[in-house]
């Protein structure tokens, strides 16, 4: 098993404004309730980039803000391992309706914001970052796949890695093939070492399917946003951390699984 | 970093099917650019400029079990499989390490996303797609890396990488770590990206296509060719005639389309490389470069490559002969760094009529022999994405 030491987490979905509003509601002891809650505009893209950046690159880099915030790291040194199983669904359409018509003159900046990697491109530029980052698309799969190449990164790299995940409903006709409900964001950084340890976090691949058991988030009331919303088949993994007992869970990539082990540090994570 | 063994490796380009006819071309200077004259996109100068197609195509089949994934990309993807033998060489790597062990890490920037163009192209009155679409065997990124990891029969981890033009070089750095942290013993990795009007209109509207076959390093050069390809690489700990030897990645934080002027990430990404395969500069004995053909790229990436090396290291770009394969630029330059390593072949810039009077690296014109033992290739992408990676033989 990889080990690794959650150090940051962030969270932005429906009912759930952020960590600590979260916090409670993920363990257990608030109630959940789906109200539609829009990401906040993230303070480190200039208010031009921010007029230039869509939902899903604001969604990604106020989650990747808030755990390296809560990490206490420099973000411009931060190696990075950004996921969304869809991208940006809303330029990606555009430019296809673009296409399908007479004048095909595609728009510059939607196709500089067409690369999967948009949200990845726009962090380190709005946090002047030289540190490697990269962007993986694996469909329902992008959770379990994103969370093992990080942890294999941190593991090879001894640096900790800020693993962020995002992803948004694509607009029609494109909803019809692939559904998706919901703007969901989950980040997490994963150190090489326990400072600042919220959580130990241990995991491997493995052959066998992921059972729904552990796989699917412990609240009844938040199942149905995990099947919705690929990014949000973190919501397991986020319980863990949030509930600070020992437990296992796992996260299905194809007809294998990541299966994940969490326990709370054993100092609390005070200074 | 301990050498990574690459047992084996396959390209398909328009350079030809396979390494022999790559090595091929290489040696007799012969580019694979044409005019454009992909499906209906205007082939009026700047909009299509030249493209690198792959011959024969259009006429290749999937396995009848995988027609669900047919789309252009993927029978790219298959047909580089059943190529230099390296589907037969993956069975060998799943015989050795178990089917749950060997990783299929694969980059791509646009997937099966010419199934969705034409789909929107087909919508009924009412707007809908036609039913036959499938977007997730098709269009969705992770389709590649589902499509060869069935046709493989292997069942380990599969990740799909998108990082514009460094995806497929990404893939060794990934599939690196896995396998240093244990998660697997081997990984297929490489990638795929083919002709498509998203990437023909979109870098027409940047202004970045060449009306003529790019020529990387010319002191008139005006822009890219596009081109499609798939190449692919298996890695593992094991004795090899060539491997990975170092890699660097770094971000320039500086713009989404435009490098940073100073080169800095370049720089530190070639720096890396060096360091961590534990080699001087002048222990390099060629640098393929990114080598794009657009004023900046190729300005930027001379004075970070005469930085870290000076002007006694050889270097070229060959995306005169292939176009700019987007990408899977990383893994086309790779497998050609492999045939530069094991042929003691220096390929020289094609296209080119003068060298950029600017540069200072140590651009070459000519193809040269000379015994050539390690070799640094640079892949950059939109979003400030660099990646370096140094491939040798081992010792």
């Amino acid at each position: 098993m990889m080990r690794a030491y959650v150090t940051g987490v962030a969270v932005w979905g429906p009912g759930l404004a952020g960590w600590e509003a979260s916090r409670p509601i993920l363990a257990g002891e608030a109630p959940y309730v789906a109200t539609a809650t829009p990401p906040p505009l993230p303070s480190i893209l200039s208010a031009t980039e921010r007029r230039r950046t869509g939902t899903t690159v604001r969604l990604a880099l106020a989650a990747a803000q808030a755990a390296t915030e809560m990490a206490g790291l420099e973000p411009d040194a931060l190696r990075s391992v950004f996921a969304s199983a869809n991208g940006d669904g809303a330029v990606v359409h555009a430019i296809l309706e673009t296409l399908a018509g007479t004048d095909r003159s595609v728009s510059p900046t939607h196709f500089h914001n067409s690369v999967h990697n948009a949200a990845a491109g726009y962090w380190t530029i709005a946090t002047g970052s030289g540190a490697a980052a990269t962007c993986l698309g694996c469909h329902d799969a992008t959770f379990a796949a994103a969370l093992l190449k990080a942890m294999a990164e941190v593991a090879c790299e001894a640096a900790p890695v800020l693993l962020c995940l995002y992803d948004a409903p694509l607009p029609q006709p494109l909803d019809s093939k692939r559904h998706t409900e919901a703007v969901f964001a989950a980040a997490f950084v994963l150190a090489p070492g326990p400072d600042g340890c919220l959580a130990v976090l241990e995991a491997e691949y493995a052959a066998g399917p992921a059972s729904a058991e552990l796989a699917e988030p412990r609240l009844p009331a938040l199942r149905g946003l995990s099947r919705v919303n690929p990014a949000a088949r973190s919501l397991r993994l986020l319980e863990a951390i949030a509930r600070q007992v020992p437990d296992a869970c796992c996260a299905g990539l194809l007809d294998g699984r990541v299966d994940m082990r969490i326990a709370p540090c054993s100092t609390a994570a005070a200074s | 970093m301990r050498p990574l063994g690459i047992s084996a490796h396959t390209v398909v380009s328009a350079m030809g099917r396979g390494k022999a006819a790559t090595l091929a071309a290489l040696r007799s200077r012969q580019g694979g650019l044409r005019p454009c004259d992909f499906e209906d996109v205007a082939p009026d100068g700047k909009i299509g400029g030249y493209i690198g197609r792959v011959e024969g195509l259009e006429a290749h089949s999937l396995p009848e079990a995988l027609a669900g994934y047919d789309c252009r990309n993927n029978r790219l993807a298959d047909m580089a499989l059943r190529t230099d033998g390296f589907a037969e060489a993956v069975a060998g790597a799943a015989e050795r390490h178990g089917p749950e062990r060997v990783a299929v890490i694969l980059g791509t920037s646009t997937s099966g996303v010419l199934a969705s163009e034409d789909a929107y192209r087909h919508r009924d009155g009412a707007g809908a797609l036609p039913a036959g679409f499938d977007f997730e065997r098709t269009h969705d990124l992770f389709s590649l890396s589902r499509f060869v990891r069935a046709a493989l029969g292997l069942r380990g981890p599969a990740m799909v990488v998108s990082t514009a033009c460094a995806s497929s070089a990404k893939t060794f750095i990934d599939a690196h770590q896995l396998i240093a942290a244990g998660a697997c013993d081997a990984a297929v990795v490489g990638g795929v990206d083919s002709l498509c009007r998203m990437t023909l209109y979109g870098f027409s509207a940047l202004d970045l296509i060449s009306a003529t076959p790019c020529r990387p390093c010319d002191a008139a050069r005006d822009g890219i060719s596009i081109g499609e390809a798939a190449g692919f690489a298996l890695l593992e700990r094991a004795e090899s005639e060539i491997a990975l030897l170092g890699y660097g990645a770094t971000s320039d934080g500086y713009h989404m389309s435009a490098p940073h002027p100073q080169g800095v990430g370049a720089i530190g990404a070639m720096r890396e490389a060096l360091a961590r395969a534990g080699l001087r500069p002048d222990e390099i004995d060629y640098v393929n470069l990114h080598g794009t053909g657009t004023r900046a790229n190729d300005a930027v990436e001379d004075h970070a490559v005469a930085d870290v090396f000076g002007p006694g290291v050889a270097c070229s770009s060959t995306k005169g002969w292939s176009g700019h394969t987007l990408g899977s630029a990383g893994i086309v330059e790779a497998v050609i760094a492999a045939l530069c390593i094991r042929e003691g072949l220096l390929p020289g810039c094609l296209n080119l009529t003068e060298i950029d009077p600017g540069f200072s690296a140590g651009v070459l014109a000519e193809n040269r022999e000379q015994a050539v033992r390690r070799v640094v290739s640079n892949s950059f992408g939109f979003g400030g994405i660099n990646c370096s990676l140094v491939l040798g033989r081992p010792g």
